[in-house]
């Protein structure tokens, strides 16, 4: 919302300098985004007056050589004194018109400086300026003529109001009643304890319409009846409509300098005088205007719900469709505006346009907000509407519409006022005088409550309670709001009733954010609440920042990366048609349709980033990346019932809501490519292999005090031959190895990448569920170390080698490395050769070389007899 | 000197004169002071203290062929001999072993500027760590941690908070909705549904802090991006207030930019809290003086906005079954990127988001 300060100054005499203005309205909750000066950078122009002009010829168009008067010619001189020739291309001026000159050494908006200077064959000593020129607006047709009462030689910048501030005020979705200098005008008044005469409120002498009776509103108007026929046939929709009738409204009226100028600054491009009257009143007072040409409406005015099939050109040319649940203003032709949003084409007002009748009304801010989200048609109007119009402004704002229509365009209003008024009456709120301290934690006086209540535009109708005790007198706020009364009842209960501007003022808490804004945030103490003792992070919530760690240590760069994919995401890593990966949840209005749905596994980011890193020259990488994946869950229900919000949902209400909610397990992924280790002056580096894949998986599972089983997995995107399908107690946490050469290949990553992901979820659970750690004793024997060389068949995975050799020793084994794998001639076609080391201790003795042996032959044994394996010779 | 009445060998006993000890004595000194290397040295001891031919011990021999008188007092002499030429030596063994030992150091110099990375450097994502960071601070007070999924139900991520379907400040949610919409299945759009769900899961009194991240249907650019941390917490207990919240947020803030910073509450609005309130820091850069001098981290504001508050909304309350006339709370939230924006001086919002290393490494472990 821009606020013209010269405006705001007109509702609110004594402000002090803007700056202080905004800084108190940020104080009071109006975030002030930006404070602009106009006009302050204009010097050296005056009026002149022409004196004469003689026409010079050019050849493109004709300009006019200029005598121009620019200082008051002295009584009874006819002298040449004070007038300079300046040379105007523009023709829309008379001898004898006042005009704005920008004497040589003057300076226009944007600094450009005026100088004399040469041209057509004359020296022009200054320039005359159009309305644009002086950054009054976008008229350039031709110079500025101002009126015969301008005094020559009088400083323009001061006799246009040239200097201005705008001040651009955020306005929150609840304070609908601030989207106007009045909203506005009033913050700054309250703050300032300035006197406020409030515009939006019926003057004195005025009766509201509709209460008592149509015809006294308008302002000198005593004429009775309807103005114009209206039939509101859903009062839920539009609980307040006004119409007036103005006739002989002059088309070739102009709309003045300063309301063009203080609407183009508020952001508003001035057209027409009917145009520029309902802008002005809705930046003004707040209420949204609609003009209708009186010629063009046929028959009643409507307020309906439209119906199937009905269609309704819009002012902005589009056709619309529409819908049974759109509120329209329809004639006997059909619907004519979109109530509250925009206007039709068909009865819009033109440069011929003489009657008009003007709508102010009230609509209800859901109908309106569905209507312009429908149409995807945002309008002021709607956008106040959807915020909350004060419904009591609709008389006023028609009356303050109708005399300025007098005032600027010779209409003349016609007799009669049609107000259809279903309003509701406004529910009071019980307010507790302890309520205030209860949320802000300090104390109010009683009389500091009713003050800012009053500040506020509280207002309670008599209380039929019989304690009354009538607050009236008390009350000198500075708010003139038709004399503010407070009630209490029953000694330290308020009954309040909110102003008809403020419709979320509907609680306690809401009257209490009111007092304690207006009393400053500032002033509230600054204390901390007795906690219970927590329990500190969970152990599911430190082992997930226990995986982040270890692979940050063990050198892998942690990535947050999109989650949204392409569609063909599953595709790009050759997952099979049953894949549960393919089950991937789609984003109904995607950012981009190349990444509407979500990713199903981190590899998808994790590959996009390698790409974009490689890109950018880093071939060396080694990224990691934990977070959630999303996965359909099939069978699940589509939609269920929502819970009401007035009570707790029960347990069955919560668990449906959850059940419509994809898979989202949190899932930890690693890929590494390049060198694993950095090639230096000293080390000649390594490339990454399948194995760091798997070795980062161990990280992980070991930093939650676990032990991956790895068997020979195949599962894409990983190569057959060179993938570990990795379990914990039986159960798939995930894999790891080398990606299939096809992902990489159309990756565009280079060959040999490797990849690990796991389910944290699973790991987790494994690990919160497994029983505490049993300490090793720690044996302070010697140990007897033994070597074997064993002969395996090649397709015998080391695994199954190592796991029988473990067995075989028993309880005597401390530990097993193997330390050589070989494969050649020596050891026959098939045949591998595993050398392992055994470490071998007792905790109670000192093993004898026999008792080693036999652990060994024992060990030996079992392996030879599970997976054929034979000492080597 | 023989006794009277021997016959000594004047050739054999002349050895153990004193003149002639002083003599060899005097070689030896001048022998090992003349090495220069422990080789030298060691020759020097050869041919002057230990080896066969070396005078004292030549002299040493003739000791038995002295008359028995004269014996003791040659052997005194002979010893004190010996200890000199001995302590010469060792003195000389210490001082070249020592000149030795500094020159191998020496040596075995190295340039240790040369580079040392054998390994590579990991990091966590800065976010990560800021999280963990700011998720301490809370827990030290007593809170928890609640977490709750991303794709979140419409009653969750708005009914229960207050924002019924047509409400005016949904428009400012930019929500992505998740197919088919009919299921009202929504990518949450802060974390503020974590609260709803603390409040139906945990018995009252209820602190938790809800970490995590949100979504907004923005197009990635250098201030905008779709997907974003924040850090919520909550209180809800019988006599919270205001004032706690203020005290609460200053602990916060100094987490977050240090102490000695005072922050503003500015009234505002949100639907989930009433009164709701701005929360701004005292610009860390420039700590508020930004009028004497241009800032570029709080465009001369002087104060920097990080987060949204306010005292739980009754409606909340009743949604979740606390009873808002016994129970009070606060809220309070935070976008992390933002926080990490301002705190590391990041330009990009989409830097983010990028996932390139070069990011995250300056980072480290800890932030
Ligand atoms: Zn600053």
């Amino acid at each position: 919302m821009l606020i013209v300060m010269s405006w705001l100054r007109e509702y609110v005499e004594g402000l002090p300098p803007t700056r202080a203005v905004a800084d108190a309205l940020i104080r009071a909750g109006f975030e002030v985004e930006g404070l602009r000066g106009v006009g302050g950078d204009v010097s050296g122009v005056v009026v002149g007056e022409i004196v004469d002009f003689e026409i010079v010829e050019t050849k493109k168009k004709d300009v006019r050589w200029c005598q121009v008067r620019v200082a008051p010619q002295p009584a009874g001189e006819s002298s040449g004194l004070g007038v300079r020739g300046v040379i105007c291309g523009a023709h829309n001026f008379a001898v004898g018109d006042r005009v704005a000159v920008a004497l040589p050494g003057a300076v226009l908006p944007g600094g450009f400086a005026i100088t004399a200077r040469k041209t057509y064959g004359h020296v022009s000593d200054g320039m005359i300026c159009s309305a644009r020129e002086l950054g009054l607006g976008e008229d350039h047709d031709g110079i500025l003529v101002l009126p015969p009462s301008a005094p020559i030689g009088a400083d323009v910048t001061e006799l246009l109001d040239l200097v201005d501030e705008i001040l651009d005020i955020a306005v929150t979705p609840d304070r609908g009643y601030a989207l106007s200098v009045r909203g506005i005008a009033r913050e700054a008044a309250t703050a300032f304890a300035l006197p406020f005469t409030d515009p939006g409120v019926p003057r004195s002498g005025q009766v509201e319409a509709g209460q008592v009776e149509a015809g006294q509103v308008a302002a000198g108007e005593s004429a009775a009846g309807e103005a114009y026929p209206v039939v509101v046939e859903d009062t839920a929709g539009c609980d307040r409509y006004v119409a007036r009738v103005v006739t002989g409204v002059d088309p070739a009226a102009r709309t003045p300098l300063g309301w063009s100028r203080r609407l183009s600054l508020a952001g508003m491009r001035p057209i027409s005088v009917p145009v520029d009257v309902t802008n002005a009143v809705l930046l003004g007072l707040g209420q949204p205007l609609h003009a209708f040409d009186r010629a063009k409406l046929t028959g009643a005015i409507i307020v309906r719900r439209a119906e199937a099939g009905e269609t309704l050109r819009t002012l902005d040319g589009v056709e619309r469709i529409l819908d049974p649940e759109d509120l329209v203003i329809a004639d006997d032709t059909g619907p004519i505006a979109l109530a509250g949003v925009m206007g039709g084409a068909n009865t819009e007002i033109s440069a011929q346009t003489t009657d008009i009748v003007l709508e102010a009304a009230h609509f209800d801010p859901i109908s309106v907000a569905r209507t312009a989200r429908r149409h995807r048609l945002s309008s002021e109007a709607a956008r106040r509407f959807e915020r909350g119009v004060d419904p009591a402004l609709a008389p006023v704002a028609a009356a303050t519409a109708v005399d300025l229509l007098v005032e600027l365009a010779g209409a003349r209003p016609a007799p009669g006022v049609t107000d259809l008024d279903h309003r509701p009456t406004a529910a009071p709120v019980l307010l507790s005088l302890h309520e205030p301290e209860r949320l802000a934690g300090r104390p109010y006086s009683a009389e500091v409550v009713r003050r800012r209540l009053a500040d506020v535009g509280c207002v309670v109708a008599a209380s039929a309670t019989s304690d009354i005790t009538d607050f009236t007198t008390d009350v000198t706020g500075a708010t003139t709001v038709g004399g503010v009364t407070t009630t209490v009842v029953g000694g330290d209960v308020l009954v309040v009733t909110p102003p008809s501007w403020r419709p979320d003022l509907t609680r306690p808490a809401d009257l209490v954010e009111e007092i304690m804004r207006l009393e400053g945030y500032d002033t509230i103490p600054v204390t901390l609440p007795l906690l219970p003792a927590g329990r500190g992070l969970t152990p599911a919530q430190r082992m997930h920042r226990a995986v982040g760690r270890a692979l940050a240590y063990a050198g892998l760069a942690e990535v947050l990366t999109l989650p949204f994919v392409a569609a063909d995401a599953a595709d790009a890593l050759s997952l099979v048609a049953d894949d549960k990966r393919r089950l991937a949840v789609r984003v109904a209005n995607p950012i981009a349709e190349d990444a509407a749905y979500l990713r199903t596994t981190l590899l998808s980011g994790l590959i996009a980033a390698a790409v974009r890193n490689i890109g950018r020259g880093q071939q060396d990488l080694a990224l990691f990346e934990v977070g959630r994946v999303f996965r359909e869950q099939p069978g699940a229900p589509v939609r269920v019932p929502t819970p009401p919000v007035d009570r707790r949902p029960s347990a069955e209400e919560i668990a449906a809501l959850d059940s419509v909610l994809p898979g989202q397990d949190r899932h930890v992924a690693a890929l590494l490519t390049g060198r694993r280790e950095p090639t230096g002056w000293s080390t000649p580096g390594r490339e990454a292999d399948w194995a760091d894949a798997v070795d980062a998986a161990h990280v992980v599972a070991e930093a939650v005090g676990l032990t991956l089983t790895v068997t020979a997995g195949d599962t894409m995107p990983w190569h057959p031959g060179r993938c570990a399908e990795l379990t914990v107690g039986g159960r798939l946490v995930g894999f790891a190895g080398e990606l299939h050469p096809r992902v990489l290949g159309d990756a565009g990553l280079p060959p040999r990448t490797v990849a690990m992901e796991l389910s944290l979820d699973v790991l987790v659970e494994a690990a919160t569920a497994a029983p505490p750690v049993v300490a090793p004793v720690i044996s302070t024997y010697p140990p007897a170390d033994r070597d074997v060389a064993l002969v395996v068949p090649s397709r015998v995975p080391v695994a199954e080698v190592t796991e029988a050799l473990r067995e075989g020793a028993g309880d005597l084994l401390e530990s097993l490395t193997l330390f050589d794998v070989f494969e050649g001639a020596q050891v026959g076609a098939g045949q591998r050769s595993l050398a392992f080391g055994l470490r071998l201790r007792a905790g109670d003795r000192t093993l004898t070389a026999a008792e080693a042996n036999a652990v060994r032959d024992a060990a030996v044994e079992l392996a030879a007899q599970r997976t054929g394996a034979a000492l080597r010779a | 000197m023989p006794a009277p009445g021997e016959t000594v060998d004047p050739s054999r006993v002349h050895a153990l004169d004193p003149d002639q000890l002083a003599a060899a004595v005097a070689a030896a000194r001048e022998s090992i002071r003349a090495a220069t290397d422990l080789d030298a040295l060691a020759a020097a001891r050869t041919a002057h203290v230990h080896g066969a031919a070396a005078p004292l011990v030549l002299a040493r021999r003739e000791l038995g062929a002295l008359p028995r008188e004269e014996r003791a007092d040659a052997g005194r002499r002979h010893n004190a001999a010996r200890a000199e030429v001995q302590a010469a030596y060792d003195t000389r063994l210490a001082e070249l072993t020592a000149e030795r030992d500094a020159r191998v150091l020496r040596e075995e110099r190295v340039d240790v500027t040369l580079p040392v990375a054998r390994r590579r450097r990991g990091a966590r994502h800065p976010l990560s760590s800021l999280s963990d960071r700011l998720v301490d601070v809370f827990v030290a007070m007593g809170y928890e941690v609640a977490e709750g999924p991303e794709i979140e139900h419409d009653w969750f991520n708005f009914e229960a908070l207050n924002m019924a379907p047509d409400h005016p400040a949904r428009s400012e949610h930019d929500t992505l909705y998740v197919e088919p919409t009919a299921s009202g299945r929504v990518l949450r759009t802060h974390t503020s549904p974590v609260q709803v769900r603390a409040l139906l899961d945990r018995p009252l009194p209820v602190y938790v802090v809800c970490p995590g991240r949100t979504y907004r249907n923005d197009t990635i650019d250098a201030t905008h991006s779709p997907v974003f941390g924040q850090l919520e917490g909550l209180a809800v207990d019988e006599g919270i207030t205001m004032a706690d919240l203020r005290g609460t947020l200053e602990v916060f803030a100094q987490a977050l930019f240090g102490s000695g910073l005072s922050t503003r509450l500015r009234p505002s609005f949100f639907p989930f809290t009433e009164p709701s309130a701005e929360l701004d820091v005292q610009c860390f850069a420039c700590r508020g003086e930004a009028a004497r001098q241009p800032c570029r981290v709080c465009s001369d504001e002087g104060w920097i906005e990080i987060g949204g508050c306010g005292m739980v909304d009754p409606n909340v309350l009743r949604a979740t079954g606390v009873d808002p006339t016994r129970y009070s709370g606060f809220a309070f939230g935070m976008g992390l990127e933002r926080a990490a924006m301002i705190r590391h001086d990041v330009r990009e919002i989409r830097d983010f988001v990028d996932g390139d290393v070069r990011f995250s490494l300056p980072f480290g472990i800890e932030v």
